[in-house]
């Protein structure tokens, strides 16, 4: 008798198990994600999606960024993906998790009634998502990721402290001259001059990756990732000079190099930075930090007068397809209405972050405009087909770090970049 | 009878062994494994690369051996300076004093407080453009001591090893006044029957009998110390440049920056032995100062 309550027990999970799914019912489809701000909308799509469609989309959110990360890994070497996921790191991660099988191909999804899956998204956010032929991660060309939001970083103007400094609100500066000119006028002044979050290494290597492009045009930097042109080149130590000459007029704030995104949010939202160097997400978080902010944003002025400037954009969040998902094709449906312009426009609205859906952008606020004006100005390294060692992209940043905080002169770093270049090709040979 | 009783024995520590075995021993047989392998902890293949990994960070990883030093300073700090102030506080709590249930409890509020609050916090204190410590250091007239605390190379490192410190003096402190609390009062009272003062006392009762706690606080400061990172990551992110870099951040970024999970456990491999190394030598440094 005493046995009863545990056979019992087993009985009821043995038929539990074998249960299953209600036959003729409609698959749920789960999806991991980790974005924060924009989980509510994501929950009100996916009871809409239910509603219209009658699959059940359970967006799990898995926050932050970081932990979302290894999670995703474990669950990569487990084989325990669910249907829908993002990728979060460099391209060279993705091309490990196409390699692994972990990711359906969608061209064919892509290319599917005269391909206007395709034709509706930004192709500089496709890109992101792409591997094109002879790409050197080895990977078969196609495209593997969805992109349901899109970004570009810029620098953003306080037109207030414009006026306050004696400037033109509405002129921001053209050129590198012009912006160490108004270097002096903000030390004078006593104010903060540029903000950004350059404790992470990624922001720093943004705004060098854009003088790069800017001084010595796209094929030279593409060169020398490849190896075929070294740091030391004359250009490259004048992209790193651009730093000193930027510290040495007094256009960068006190302290950057240790400041984290959110204190440089802070500050330029609460007017005491000049200029910041921010990502289109800024509009949301400076929205809700102070709603009365006067700023504009600008493309960085230009310091070459060969190349034009390119900034960094196209890459903003992506969907992946679980290539072992038993939901794949509701998957695929799911993430192909999700980018359409009536949800794209409820993303962008809702969550102030640039849409994916070209169509959608006649819907933004004339700031988000900004940003999404300038896209065909965007690059970004997970477009490039090559990569550099992350080793070396450190090396680069840390050393902009020395050059600001005096300890190190362009040349020197310039020689350490190439040092760690040389150790790494060898390291790969 | 005898094997029937042996075997329940064994059978009673089974658990036990099962758990040491899953969580201890072969996380760190699979870490050392991983550590000869080139890896990027997506794809199924590994790459044998036998020594490699070690070779690297012995010989060409100079950031490496910086971050084990900066993390050497910051601890070299809170053996000093944490544990003199916890012992101090300890010594003063240990007395018959006015609230000291109190003082033990605002001792320890510190090391149970996030570490990532408590790093953003003190960030906030010492900005170098609008922060507290600046701002008190102009009011007391003394503006020339005004500066990046965190952004100078000259002061990140010393300023990041106090506030280390200070998060985490309350451990030592209740550690040294348990074992404080452990001393026979009769023993200070033998001693003044005898003559002895109070710094004779301390020189001759409670430093003799405090050496095993305090080998304890030093080896627990040690570990704790040389593995601290979270404190650091939310006061400077490891920057400027490399100045306030420590082993951990260091595997971090092998792990999720570059990708390379072998080189990463190579590096956990090598840092583990120098931690074990270093606590073999306290133990046996403490072992020789109690039998003198």
């Amino acid at each position: 008798m005493r046995k009863f309550p545990v056979f019992y027990i087993l009985f009821l999970l043995i038929f539990a198990g074998c249960s299953g799914a209600n036959k003729g019912s409609k698959p749920s489809v789960t999806v991991w994600h980790w974005m924060t701000d924009r989980d509510p909308a994501f929950q009100e799509l996916a009871k809409k999606y239910e509603t219209d469609t009658g699959i059940k989309i359970n967006f799990e959110l898995y926050a932050p960024s970081d932990a979302y990360s290894q999670k995703v890994r474990a669950a990569a070497q487990g084989q325990n993906l669910p249907d829908i996921y993002g990728i979060l790191g460099e391209k060279r991660d993705f091309s490990s998790f196409v390699k692994a099988g972990h990711v359906l191909e969608l061209t064919p999804y892509m290319e599917e009634s005269g391909a206007a899956w395709k034709n509706a998204l930004f192709a500089k956010a496709l890109a992101i998502n792409e591997f094109r032929e002879g790409n050197s991660y080895g990977v078969k060309p196609g495209i593997y990721g969805v992109p349901i939001d899109t970004m570009t970083i810029q620098m953003l103007y306080n037109k207030d402290l414009f006026r306050q400094l004696g400037l033109d609100p509405d002129s921001p500066p053209k050129t590198f001259q012009e912006f160490l000119d108004i270097g002096k006028k903000i030390k004078q002044a006593n104010l903060q001059g540029l903000v950004s979050g350059w404790d992470e290494t990624w922001i720093i290597d943004s705004l060098a990756s854009n003088y790069a492009f800017n001084i010595m045009g796209e094929g030279k930097v593409m060169a020398t990732i490849r190896g075929e042109v070294p740091y030391t080149d004359p250009d490259w130590i004048r992209v790193l000079a651009i730093f000193k000459e930027m510290q040495d007029s007094g256009v960068l704030a006190n302290g950057l190099v240790t400041m984290i995104n959110k204190t440089a949010e802070q500050l330029f939202a609460n007017g005491r930075a000049v200029f910041a160097f921010n990502g289109s997400w800024c509009v949301n978080v400076y929205k809700g930090m102070n709603p009365d902010l006067n700023y504009g944003a600008m493309i960085p002025p230009s310091a070459g007068d060969k190349y034009p400037m390119t900034i960094w954009g196209g890459a903003g969040s992506s969907f992946m397809v679980n290539l072992r998902s038993k939901n794949m094709e509701e998957a695929v449906k799911f993430l192909r209405w999700l980018t359409d312009k009536d949800q794209q426009v409820y993303l962008a609205q809702s969550t102030n972050n640039l849409p994916a859906n070209k169509e959608s952008l006649s819907k933004l606020s004339p700031l988000l405009s900004q940003f999404a004006y300038v896209m065909e100005h965007t690059t970004h390294p997970s477009a490039w087909g090559i990569s550099e060692f992350p080793q070396v992209i450190e090396a680069i940043d840390k050393g902009i770090q020395s050059i600001i905080i005096g300890e190190k002169s362009p040349e020197q770093v310039a020689q350490e970049v190439q040092r760690m270049k040389e150790r790494e090709s060898a390291r790969k040979r | 009878m005898r094997f029937k009783a042996t075997l329940e024995n064994y059978v009673f520590v089974l658990p036990a062994v099962l758990i040491f075995l899953i969580f201890y021993v072969i996380p760190f047989i699979w870490v050392f494994q991983l550590g000869l392998f080139d890896w990027d902890g997506i794809l199924p293949t590994k790459t044998f690369v036998g020594l490699d990994n070690f070779k690297e960070i012995f010989f060409q990883d100079k950031i490496w051996w910086q971050s084990m030093l900066n993390a050497g300073w910051i601890t070299f700090i809170a053996l000093t300076l944490q544990n003199a102030v916890a012992f101090l506080l300890a010594m003063a709590c240990n007395r018959e004093i006015k609230l000291k249930h109190f003082y033990r409890l605002i001792f320890f509020i510190p090391p149970v407080l996030s570490e990532v609050v408590v790093g953003l916090v003190w960030q906030w204190i010492l900005d170098g453009n609008y922060g507290l410590l600046n701002g008190w250091l102009v009011q007391l007239g003394l503006p020339n001591l005004v500066r990046n605390w965190l952004s100078d190379p000259n002061t990140a490192l010393t300023t990041v090893a106090i506030v280390h410190s200070w998060k985490g003096f309350g451990w030592g402190f209740l550690i040294f006044l348990a074992g404080l609390q452990t001393i026979p009062r009769e023993f200070y009272e033998a001693a003044r029957v005898d003559g002895a003062n109070a710094w004779d006392s301390f020189r001759k009762i409670t430093i003799p009998l405090m050496v095993p706690v305090a080998v304890l606080v030093a080896i627990l400061t040690v570990l704790g110390t040389m593995q601290a990172f979270v404190l650091i990551t939310a006061m400077t992110g490891g920057g400027p440049a490399y100045h306030t870099q420590v082993p951990v951040l260091r595997i971090l970024a092998s792990m999720r920056g570059s990708s390379r999970f072998g080189y990463a456990c190579a590096q956990g491999i090598n840092f583990g032995l120098i931690l074990m190394a270093i606590s073999f030598i306290q133990y046996r440094f403490s072992r020789k100062a109690r039998n003198t």
